[in-house]
């Protein structure tokens, strides 16, 4: 049985989430809203989201026991959720196809998004390519300079890729920018946010769409060994994957859930995107309620990751909810740290992560050594490495 | 009655419509804004609505979004703006000030701080674009607690149902924007612009103003002869961005004279 019922019919987890978007907004989130509330337990839609996430996507993705990762770390087993093996190298697939099929079904024929590494554009450009929408990305020109190969994915699958020079050229304005393009274009675009964070529906939406990651997980754990792992660990950035896997274990007692977020250069030099973790001040962003990285004056400051995916000052607002009432753990594991932990996993397993998952990786090798070998730890490793390669051989100095 | 109310009292009686320009404070420089202020008033603004720089202005277009971005190299947050209020009102206790912006900078001092210290400024009015009624009860009771009007906008995709719970919260006025978009856009069409506002004011007798897309003589006289104000930003913006040091003032006092004429030439 779900106790855990969240969030209210406003998008309220607690003092978090909500709908703080201008006036010019309200009307298309209210028609999102009614619509999901449509759809969201339709046997034929779910049956249509079911079959793309089986036949297109791969799915279930594996629960794979990484044993030599286990052995050299010492301590814990440490499993991991293959999201890195669905169609487009990570998570982000579930949820784009969730909400490109909704778009369908409300008649809309061009779909925008946002994208820091690249991951979400890439995966909302296949589902669009799929499905024959238009498809427009806004990304960041700094992020477009780091991700180059996932610009290329996807302007190969027929995406228009705007480099968005605002601000600080990253995550965070790309989302500005594609808010402004579903302001201007309501009437015929969808917009398919990739976190979630973002105004009411979407928290939850992106969520439910994702919740197939921890769904599977709980079947596919009994199986393997007859019981549930002791943590689940995954990476927060907006914090998508760690909500997928989270949610269907919130009511799942003895389940310690883990959310890692980006230390960057370290929480205490304030070059971070950590802002659970740093306990940054509450504020209001994206059209949510969270915690928030920012200055005094409220003005929000550039965050610092060696990870595209994770360089953002907020965070999902259901994740601030599952901090204030303890049911999540939120820890910070720095650039260093991950790289370390990517480079581990690389050699150990033959598995390149992505910098993003490598940030779950580096906390669950520290967790596993303070536990014993009979326990287990579920690590969802979000995506594939693949997109990081330039990013890695640059910080060790390797001509590619 | 407030500030806002008795000016729009007065432009009634003498048929005429309030000219409301819009500028970004500290733009382009925290030195130059109670200047501004004053040639805004002297050459006709009627009310000022003063912009609140922030770092991610997301119902703003590229124009007012660089305007906050040259304010912000200054570091011009909501204290400075206030400050900027004050030395205003020094020398003018007449014009009204509408704050404009968005909500992280009063819930980073909080709601009750703010209110106090924007009553302290002589603040009149205050729009927070992100802050929707559903989500501001508390807020709206602060500033009305101290006679400041919480002014709420009213898009084009508003359903009457909505402009209900709108007009029952706002005092002042209501602010009518007229595109479908963010500032700065595209352009104006004042036929349906002029049936909206005839069927918002079927709901409220609140004062009803326009904004988005009123760019020159021609569109602001037009948008004059249905609405009760005017107001006009990215023009204004635009013009300062233009400027230099030298004419910045000369430049706005020219714009501004070009508006009142057109604004005070429309039949209602």
């Amino acid at each position: 049985m779900q106790l855990y019922d969240m969030p209210d019919a406003r998008g309220h987890f607690g003092q978090y989430g909500g709908t703080f978007v201008a006036e010019t907004l309200v009307e298309a989130l209210e028609e999102l809203r009614v619509m999901y509330e449509k759809y969201r337990h339709d046997p034929e839609f779910l049956a249509e989201y079911h079959y793309d996430l089986k036949h297109f996507v791969g799915r279930p993705s594996p629960i794979y026991h990484a044993k030599r990762l286990s052995d050299k770390v010492g301590g814990a087993q440490i499993y991991l959720k293959r999201e890195d093996l669905n169609h487009t190298g990570a998570h982000k697939i579930n949820n784009t196809i969730g909400q490109a099929l909704l778009a369908k079904r409300m008649g809309k024929p061009r779909v925008i998004a946002e994208t820091g590494a690249g991951q979400h554009g890439v995966a909302t450009a296949t589902i669009a390519a799929r499905l024959g929408l238009e498809c427009v990305v806004y990304m960041g020109s700094e992020d477009v300079k780091r991700q180059a190969p996932n610009v290329f994915r996807m302007k190969l699958l027929g995406a228009t890729v705007v480099p968005v020079e605002s601000g600080s050229k990253t995550l965070k304005d790309a989302l500005n920018e594609a808010m402004r393009d579903w302001v201007t274009n309501v009437h015929n675009t969808f917009y398919i946010i990739g976190t979630v964070a973002g105004p009411h529906p979407y928290p939850m939406m992106v969520r439910d769409f994702q919740a197939v990651i921890g769904d599977e997980a709980k079947v596919q754990m009994m199986e393997m060994v007859g019981h549930q792992p002791d943590a689940v660990v995954a990476c927060v950035g907006g914090g998508s994957n760690a909500m997928g896997i989270f949610y269907p274990y919130i009511d799942v007692p003895n389940v310690r859930l883990i959310g890692v977020e980006a230390a960057g250069h370290g929480i205490e030099t304030g070059m971070h995107a950590a802002p659970l973790t740093a306990n940054s001040p509450v504020g209001v962003l994206h059209g949510n309620r969270t915690y928030l990285m920012q200055d005094a004056d409220g003005q929000i400051i550039e965050t610092h990751s060696v990870s595209a995916g994770l360089d953002y000052p907020g965070v999902g607002p259901e994740h601030a909810w599952l901090k204030d009432i303890k049911r999540a753990e939120y820890v910070a594991i720095t650039d260093d740290e991950a790289m370390a932990a990517f480079h581990n996993l690389c050699r150990t397993e033959g598995i390149i992560p992505a910098l993003e998952s490598s940030h779950a990786l580096a906390y669950a090798e520290k967790l596993a050594k303070t536990m014993s070998k009979d326990q287990i730890i579920l690590v969802n490793l979000s995506g594939r490495g693949d997109k990081d390669i330039n990013t890695v051989a640059k910080l060790a100095n390797i001509t590619l | 009655m407030s500030r806002i109310q008795s000016t729009f009292a007065t432009l009634k009686q003498q048929g005429k419509t309030a000219l409301i320009p819009y500028i970004t404070a500290g733009d382009p420089h925290p030195k130059h804004t109670v200047n501004l202020m004053h040639t805004l008033v002297k050459h006709g603004a009627d009310m000022i609505e003063l912009g609140v720089p922030f770092s991610d202005p997301m119902a703003d277009g590229p124009v007012i979004q660089r305007a906050s971005e040259r304010a912000l190299v200054h570091k011009v947050g909501l204290t400075a703006v206030l400050d900027m209020v004050k030395t205003f009102r020094q020398t003018d206790q007449k014009t009204p000030i509408i704050l404009m912006g968005y909500a992280n900078p009063i819930e980073a001092i909080g709601a009750t701080v703010f209110a106090d210290r924007a009553k302290a400024a002589d603040v009149d009015g205050i729009i927070t674009v992100d802050y929707p009624p559903e989500e501001c009860g508390g807020f709206v009771k602060e500033l009305r607690a101290r006679d400041i009007d919480p002014v709420f906008l009213l898009s084009p995709t508003t359903e009457p149902k909505r402009v209900e719970i709108i007009v029952n919260q706002a005092s002042g006025f209501v602010y009518y924007v007229s595109l479908k978009g963010v500032t700065g856009a595209a352009n104006l069409n004042i036929e349906e612009v002029s049936e909206r506002v005839a069927s918002i004011r079927k709901q409220t007798n609140l004062p009803v103003g326009v904004g988005f897309g009123i760019r020159d003589a021609a569109t602001a006289k037009a948008t004059a002869a249905i609405a009760d104000a005017v107001v006009v930003g990215s023009r204004m913006v635009q013009t300062i961005e233009a400027s230099n040091d030298d004419n910045l003032l000369d430049n706005v006092a020219t714009l501004m004279t070009e508006l009142k004429t057109a604004v005070d030439a429309a039949k209602k």
